[in-house]
C-alpha cells in the first residue's frame, strides 16, 4: 500500500466518521467541531487529487471563516439538550424521508453521469498545461472562459449579502456615537476658554 | 545529494524520506522553541528598559536562563481541570494552539533553498493555518465553562475573523507583485525591487502602506498589545487562559510566542526582502542569507516588543472600527491601485503564463 492510498483511506475514514459524529453528538458545539474536522479532511482529499489551491481555499474559507461564525452562533444559543433529544422519535420518519430522497437523487446523478460517458455534456478541459501551477490555471480559466458565470455567482453572493444586511439592520435611536474625526479635529483653541472671574462672580460659558 | 536523499540511500525510499523529514522538522522546531524562550526574555528586557527597570537579571548570566526557570516551575505545577468543563475539548484546545503554531513554520524559507516544504501555495498555507489558530482560543474559552474565558474566546473569534479580511487583501497585493504564492519566489521577486538597488517591497512606495498595515494586522492576529483584548487582564483576568494551569497553560504560551516569532519572520519575507541584504550590492551578499534573515527577525521582534511597551490597549469598539472601517476599505482600494499599476505600467500580467491579451 503506497503512502497516497494510505492517506486517502485515512482522510476518507476520518471524514465519514466525523460526518456521522456531526449528527450523532448531543452537544451542538461538539457537532460544529466535528464539522470542522470534516472540512479539514476534505481539504486533505483535495491535496491528494493535486488540487492544492482548492484545498487551501477550503480550509481558509470554511474552516477559517464560516465554521468560526457557526461556532460563534451555536456557542451563544441557550438550548435545553434533553428537550432537543425528546423530539427525536417524532422527527425520525421525516428525517429519514428527506435523507432517502437525497440519496436517491445522488444515486441517479452519479448513474446518469456514468451512463452519459459517450455524450459530450460538457467539453471537459484538459489537465494543467506544463510550466503552469494549478493556481495560475484556475485563474486563467475562471477569468476568461467562465467569466460570465463567475461574475453571476459573485452577483448572487452580493445580493444575498445586501439582503442579510437589510433584514438585520436597524436604526437605534438615542445611542451616543463616537466621531473620531470630530475628536481629532478638536484643539485647545476651541475647547479651552480662559476666564478670570472676580470674587463672588460666576463665569459665563 | 539532498539531505533527505542521504537518508534514503541508507534506509530505502519510504523510510528514508520519513526519517530525513523528521530530522528536518526537529531542526526547525528545536531552534524555534529556544527562540521562543529567548523571545520571552527579550520581550521582558525591552519592556523593562522602556520603563527604566532592569528586568530579569538573576537566573544565569544577565538573567538569560529566566525563561527556562519559569518553564521548569510551570511544569512542576498541578494540572487542574475544572469539574464542569467539557474535558476533551478543554484538553484539545492548547494542543491545537501549539501544533498549529509549529506547523506554520513548515513553509518558512530561511535562506535560498533552505525550506522544509517548498509549496507553490505557501502563502495560502500560511493564511489557512493562521486562520485556524483561532480554534485553540475559541475552544478553550467555551470548554472552560466560565464567564471570563468565554468572553475572551468570543472577543478573539470576532477579532481574528475581522483582521483576516484585510490581511488577505494585503497578501493579494504582495502576491500580485511577485506573481507567485511561493514564499521563496516572493523573496526573490524583491531582489533589486526599487531602482535595481534596494531589496524589499517596503522600499517600494506602492507597497509601503501595505507593509505598515500588515505589521498592525500581524499584531492583531497574534493577540499582541495593543490588540490583546482576548486576554485583557484589566477586564477578563487572563481571558481564555484563566482556567489553565501547568502544561496546558505552557502550551498556550509557547504557541502564542511561536506565532509571534512566525509573524516576525513572515514580515521580512513579504516586505523586507527575506534573506537578501537590504542593498543589492555584491559585498553584502558575503554575509550568509540566514544571518540577514535572523537579523530582520530580531529587528521585527524588537518592533513588536516596542509597540507592547509604548501603546495602550484599544477599546473593543475601536478595534472593530479599525478593522472594518479603516483597514478593509484601505486595503481593498490599495489592491485596486496595485493591480492597476501592474496592468497599465508594467508587463507583469502579459508575461504571466495563461494570460490573455486584452
Amino acid at each position: 500500500m503506497t503512502a497516497a492510498v494510505f492517506a486517502f483511506y485515512l482522510f476518507a475514514v476520518v471524514l465519514i466518521t466525523a460526518a456521522v459524529m456531526v449528527i450523532l453528538s448531543r452537544n451542538p458545539v461538539h457537532s460544529v467541531l466535528w464539522l470542522i474536522v470534516c472540512f479539514f479532511n476534505a481539504g486533505g482529499l483535495f491535496i491528494l487529487l493535486g488540487a492544492e489551491f482548492l484545498a487551501m481555499l477550503l480550509v481558509i474559507v470554511y474552516v477559517g471563516a464560516v465554521a468560526v461564525l457557526f461556532l460563534f452562533v451555536v456557542m451563544m444559543l441557550d438550548i435545553d439538550f434533553a428537550e432537543l433529544r425528546s423530539g427525536m422519535a417524532r422527527y425520525l420518519p421525516f428525517g429519514l424521508a428527506v435523507g432517502g430522497v437525497l440519496l436517491t437523487e445522488i444515486i441517479l446523478a452519479v448513474g446518469s453521469w456514468q451512463a452519459g460517458a459517450g455524450v459530450p455534456l460538457f467539453d471537459v478541459l484538459a489537465g494543467v498545461p506544463d510550466g503552469m501551477t494549478n493556481t495560475q490555471w484556475i485563474g486563467s480559466v475562471l477569468y476568461t472562459r467562465y467569466l460570465y458565470i463567475f461574475q453571476a455567482a459573485g452577483l448572487v453572493l452580493l445580493v444575498s449579502m445586501i439582503g442579510a444586511i437589510v433584514l438585520t439592520h436597524r436604526q437605534r435611536i438615542g445611542t451616543k456615537r463616537q466621531s473620531i474625526a470630530h475628536q481629532v479635529a478638536r484643539t485647545p483653541k476651541n475647547a479651552v476658554h480662559p476666564a478670570q472671574p472676580g470674587v463672588g462672580q460666576g463665569v459665563e460659558l | 545529494m539532498t539531505f533527505t536523499g542521504w537518508f534514503q540511500s541508507y534506509l530505502g525510499d519510504g523510510l528514508g524520506w520519513f526519517a530525513g523529514t523528521l530530522v528536518l522538522i526537529l531542526a526547525i522546531m528545536l531552534p524555534v522553541m529556544v527562540g521562543v524562550a529567548m523571545a520571552v526574555y527579550a520581550d521582558r528586557k525591552i519592556w523593562a528598559a522602556m520603563q527604566m527597570r532592569r528586568g530579569p537579571n538573576v537566573v544565569g548570566p544577565f538573567g538569560l536562563l529566566q525563561t527556562f526557570a519559569d518553564a521548569a516551575k510551570l511544569f512542576l505545577k498541578e494540572t487542574i481541570i475544572p469539574s464542569s468543563a467539557s474535558k476533551a475539548v478543554f484538553l484539545l484546545a492548547p494542543m491545537i494552539s501549539f501544533v498549529l503554531a509549529l506547523a506554520i513554520w513548515a513553509v518558512m524559507p530561511f535562506d535560498a533553498g533552505l525550506v522544509l516544504a517548498d509549496l507553490n501555495v505557501g502563502l495560502l498555507y500560511v493564511f489557512a493555518v493562521s486562520s485556524m489558530g483561532v480554534y485553540g482560543i475559541i475552544m478553550s474559552g467555551w470548554a472552560s465553562n466560565s464567564k471570563y474565558p468565554f468572553l475572551g474566546g468570543l472577543r478573539s473569534a470576532a477579532q481574528m475573523v475581522s483582521y483576516e479580511v484585510s490581511m488577505g487583501f494585503i497578501l493579494v497585493a504582495v502576491m500580485l507583485y511577485a506573481q507567485s504564492l511561493n514564499l521563496s519566489d516572493i523573496v526573490m521577486a524583491q531582489k533589486g525591487n526599487v531602482l535595481g538597488l534596494l531589496n524589499g517591497n517596503i522600499f517600494n512606495p506602492l507597497l509601503f502602506p501595505m507593509g505598515i498595515m500588515f505589521f498592525i494586522t500581524a499584531l492583531a492576529e497574534t493577540n499582541r498589545p495593543p490588540f490583546d483584548l482576548p486576554e485583557a487582564e484589566a477586564e477578563l483576568v487572563a481571558g481564555y487562559q484563566v482556567e489553565y494551569s501547568s502544561m496546558s497553560f505552557a502550551l498556550f504560551f509557547l504557541g502564542e510566542y511561536a506565532n509571534i516569532l512566525f509573524m516576525c519572520a513572515l514580515i521580512p519575507v513579504l516586505f523586507l526582502g527575506g534573506w537578501l541584504p537590504p542593498l543589492d550590492w555584491a559585498p553584502l551578499y558575503l554575509v550568509p542569507g540566514f544571518v540577514w534573515m535572523l537579523v530582520k527577525m530580531a529587528f521585527m521582534f524588537f518592533c513588536f516588543a516596542w509597540v507592547k511597551a509604548a501603546v495602550p490597549r484599544y477599546r473593543y469598539d475601536q478595534l472593530m472600527r479599525l478593522g472594518w472601517k479603516v483597514f478593509l476599505p484601505l486595503s481593498l482600494f490599495w489592491v485596486v491601485v496595485v493591480s492597476g499599476w501592474l496592468m497599465f505600467f508594467t508587463d507583469k500580467f502579459v508575461a504571466a503564463p495563461g494570460s490573455v491579451v486584452l
